[in-house]
């Protein structure tokens, strides 16, 4: 029990944690690379077509994953923002920092792809409906988190208020999900419903999506990790370690 | 050459199908390049301000 209390103090430090991050990023590259690949695979050759969509219904292979990664990330982003707020460690406000931009490509992804597949089934690249705004809410959220860190010039004033953005805006979260159950919308409903019933598409597709999902994961491990880096080095670019890291490199 | 066209032109669905997959591959490549940028970057401009401190006490 001691041990491990020491353990997570150590790597809640920014120093140590900044190798840590440096070797698992390689890890999740390559499971991101190997499950998009077979992914994509499975999307375009193994899948069949839908009997009443066609081959336009493979955009769920995207779609569906980059929602999921979008609503999720968000609430990692306000756990570690609360965590930041709470307990007023650095490492938690860098991390909810890191995951933002991640988030938001998502967001946008999930809108972008629902836009491509909403104009050849529905007729419409846009229509606002529940689970559509709740969406292009969820992005602003994202976009109004980074620019209220960008804006505030003391960083840990700037984590503070990205860190109470970060937590009103999760009641959003919930109300994407259960968009198309509460109110009579366009969109479709989940497909993959959690908790009974299972899930309302064939196996081979429920297979191809939860690769693509996982996928996307380790994707977004990977990227949140190098930009924490990249903010790690930014914030304690005068501390000791940075100024030794780089002498290191050189000699 | 018949099959590689008519996997390409997804049963009509083309432009919706590309234009998904396209930005998701785009924007997917892209920011690991940036941050890659990034990073590289910190890593010069901190080695430079060591660099003039290191000249300056010297």
């Amino acid at each position: 029990m001691n041990s491990r209390l020491i353990n997570w103090f150590k790597f809640s430090s920014p120093a140590s944690f900044y190798p840590l991050a440096g070797r698992m990023i390689p890890w999740f590259k390559w499971i991101a690379v190997i499950l998009i690949a077979i992914g994509l695979y499975m999307s375009f050759f193994v899948a069949p077509a839908d009997y009443k969509q066609g081959e336009g219904y493979r955009i769920i292979f995207i779609h569906v994953p980059a929602s999921w990664m979008s609503m999720f990330i968000y609430v990692v982003m306000a756990v570690w923002s609360g965590t930041g707020l709470v307990f007023n460690t650095r490492l938690s406000s860098m991390m909810a920092q890191a995951l933002a931009p991640t988030g938001a490509l998502f967001a946008f992804l999930s809108l972008w792809t629902g836009a491509f597949w909403g104009k050849p089934m529905w007729g419409a690249w846009w229509v606002w409906d529940a689970r559509l705004t709740s969406e292009l809410i969820l992005l602003f959220l994202y976009i109004g988190f980074m620019a209220l860190q960008g804006a505030i010039d003391d960083p840990r004033r700037a984590d503070r208020a990205g860190a109470i953005l970060a937590l009103v805006g999760v009641v959003n979260v919930p109300i994407i999900y259960y968009s198309v159950k509460w109110w009579n919308t366009l969109h479709q409903g989940a497909s993959v419903k959690v908790g009974g019933g299972g899930s309302s598409m064939a196996a081979t597709m429920l297979i191809t999506m939860l690769i693509m999902a996982l996928g996307f994961w380790a994707y977004s491990i990977a990227t949140t990790l190098s930009r924490a880096r990249c903010i790690i080095l930014e914030r304690e670019r005068n501390s000791t370690w940075v100024r030794e890291l780089v002498e290191n490199r050189r000699g | 050459m018949d099959k590689v066209i008519e996997f390409l032109n997804m049963g009509g669905y083309a432009l919706y199908v590309w234009g998904s997959f396209g930005m998701t591959a785009l924007l997917m490549l892209a920011e690991p390049l940036l941050l890659r940028a990034r990073h590289r970057e910190i890593l010069r401009r901190v080695a430079r301000i060591a660099r003039m401190n290191n000249e300056e006490r010297t």
